[in-house]
């Protein structure tokens, strides 16, 4: 249980009257990519939240390599991990150069200026995520899709151990969902891991080693996409009858039919 | 790519330095009395310097220049800091109201703190105060941490102007203060009554001011892309934003209590600052400091030549070149929120 690079015990999460998460256990070893599915408003960013420490679970607890994270400071904890999230308010022109070196925060000193080692840095990622060319543009003036991309670029930078996602190919082309996905892919080979919210479910199967299903607050099923993805689980995740079949590298596809019941509700 | 080295920040500082001291001169120059740059100059430099053009350099118009100097740099700074605490370009200490607070608490001293036993010296904690108060104020009916609360925040804000702008009137009648000049300066702002025994409150919480919160630049920076996204990357948000909180409500508070509702410089300079070196907080506030330091003077050497004779407050005139900005400010934002 403590060797898992990520581990979630018991995570309950209220908001008012309303249960969000009842009870999430979840492991993310360490070297994998799991990706974290399941229908709108099942607490999935909500899960990367209490991960983060930004919010607070009513009961359960998150632990890194075996540590409970309430006993890290908020620079060390961001040091471990990194959130990309959905999207992000920006309130200033900050050049994308600029906010992909925010990344390096936890790591520099009071007044915060980068080394030339952290510029190196930000300019290989900003190479390997495809937006050096606009590395002097200002945030305010890109795409969704570009601005996600940069975020992207700014968690690498950061350098953690664990890396969140959430969504992270919501506003992309198909490209660039799969460019994004062999990113993730990469940065787990050497031993770090991530957790990837997303809706695609065929896509994030191929990209993941494991995959788990959160329906009704707690985890309905977690282990290889294949065993995961069956139409039994889609049916009591999503309330959809969907067929699901095998590519040619054998990972899985699902193909929806139809709406049995309340997915739209 | 072009990244803010340590160079680059020591370099844009200095050119500001020298803009403040060409602004020094220009104040110390100005006036009736004409004096040369030479003139100003042999007198800063020779110790005993004595005859009445030491007198007009040294007991008129130096102590008015830098207490203008300091009380500009407050006002930007505090209005640097607001934008980044409020993730919002036009936040500004007098347009959200916060000045007003002050000025409001420092009245309700000259008012009625006679009866309390409390002096002048009283003034500029009792301005922090209303500065503090109005901020909590600010933040509890606003709701700043929801996104597009600009509106909400502006309206507050005017009617926070409102309210202080009456009340300010309604403690000075009370208290027979109208028949003075003092009324005056509280509500449009000026340089000309200089409180030396205060003044060097404003020093103080400038310097304190300006060492609490550039520690907390890099941080502010991250700020800008979402209080959240700013505590996953390490930042402590809660004791950031009360440390800003603080700073610039001293320093917002120490500048009213001396020199009155001067508006729009925490507006003008920051907005002039990230077109010119672009929004890093930690070239920015500085910057601030040393641009809005240069601007009141500037504007204050306009006050008092402009009219033949007569004097303007410098609040007229920062006002006059303010509000067109803001008005501009306001239409560009919502142009980039709305499209």
């Amino acid at each position: 249980m403590t060797g898992a690079a990520l581990c979630f015990e018991g995570i309950a999460v209220r908001f008012g009257e309303r249960e969000v998460l009842r009870g999430v256990s979840l492991e993310v070893p360490e070297g994998a990519v799991v990706a974290l599915a399941g229908r709108n408003g099942a607490g999935k960013t909500t899960l990367l939240r209490v991960a983060s420490r930004v919010l607070r679970p009513s009961a359960g607890r998150v632990l890194i390599r075996g540590a409970p994270i309430d006993g890290f400071s908020r620079r060390d904890l961001a040091k471990e991990l990194a959130v990309v999230p959905q999207d992000t308010p920006v309130s200033f022109p900050f050049r994308v150069v600029e906010v992909v070196l925010m990344g390096r925060s936890p790591h520099l000193g009071v007044l915060g200026f980068e080394s030339h080692a952290d510029i190196a840095l930000a300019r290989d990622v900003m190479a390997r995520v495809g937006i050096e060319e606009f590395a002097d543009r200002s945030i305010l003036e890109l795409s969704g899709g570009e601005r996600q991309l940069v975020l992207i670029a700014r968690a690498l930078v950061q350098e953690p151990r664990v890396l969140l996602l959430d969504e992270p190919t919501a506003h992309l082309d198909l490209a660039h969902r799969v460019a994004v996905l062999d990113l993730v892919r990469d940065f787990a080979r050497d031993g770090r891991s991530a957790l990837v919210v997303s809706h695609d479910l065929s896509l994030s199967a191929r990209a993941s080693d494991r995959l788990a299903l959160l329906a009704e607050g707690r985890v309905l099923d977690c282990g290889t996409p294949a065993d995961v993805l069956t139409p039994e689980n889609l049916k009591t995740a999503f309330g959809i009858r969907a067929d699901v079949i095998q590519a040619p590298d054998g990972s899985p596809l699902v193909v929806p039919r139809s709406a049995t019941s309340g997915a739209m509700s | 790519m072009r990244i803010l080295t340590p160079m680059r920040a020591l370099s844009s500082l200095s050119a500001l330095g020298v803009v403040l001291v060409g602004a020094l001169l220009l104040g110390l120059a100005a006036g009736p009395s004409g004096l040369g740059v030479g003139e100003i100059l042999s007198v800063l430099m020779d110790r005993d310097a004595a005859g009445p053009a030491a007198d007009i350099v040294l007991r008129v118009r130096l102590p008015r220049v830098l207490l203008g100097a300091l009380v500009g740099a407050s006002l930007a700074v505090s209005g640097v800091l607001f934008q980044a605490m409020l993730r919002n370009p036009l936040a500004d200490p007098y347009v959200l109201g916060v000045s007003g607070g002050a000025a409001l608490g420092g009245i309700l001293v000259l008012s009625v703190g006679s009866a309390f036993g409390l002096g002048y010296e009283a003034v500029p904690p009792a301005a922090f105060a209303g500065c503090l108060l109005t901020t909590a104020l600010l933040y509890a009916i606003a709701g700043v941490n929801a996104r597009f609360s600009t509106t909400s925040l502006l309206l507050t804000g005017v009617v926070f102007n409102a309210f202080a702008s009456a009340a300010i009137v309604f403690l000075a009648s009370m208290a027979g203060l109208t028949e003075s000049a003092s009324i005056f300066l509280w509500l449009i702002g000026s340089l000309s009554s200089i409180r030396v025994e205060v003044s060097g409150w404003v020093a103080a919480f400038l310097v304190l001011g300006l060492g609490c919160t550039i520690p907390l630049a890099r941080g502010l920076n991250l700020s800008a892309l979402g209080g959240e996204s700013a505590a996953q990357l390490g930042v402590d948000i809660d004791r950031q934003r009360r440390v800003v909180l603080i700073a610039s409500s001293l320093m917002v508070g120490a500048a009213v209590s001396v020199a009155g509702l001067i508006g729009f410089v925490g507006l003008i300079i920051p907005h002039l600052l990230r077109l010119l070196l672009g929004p890093d907080h930690r070239l920015l506030i500085p910057a601030s400091a040393l641009g809005g330091a240069a601007f009141l003077v500037v504007c204050d050497a306009l006050a008092r030549t402009v009219l033949d004779g007569r004097e303007l407050p410098v609040g007229a005139i920062t006002a006059l070149a303010g509000g067109p900005l803001f008005l501009w400010l306001l239409r560009r934002y919502h142009q980039r929120v709305l499209s």
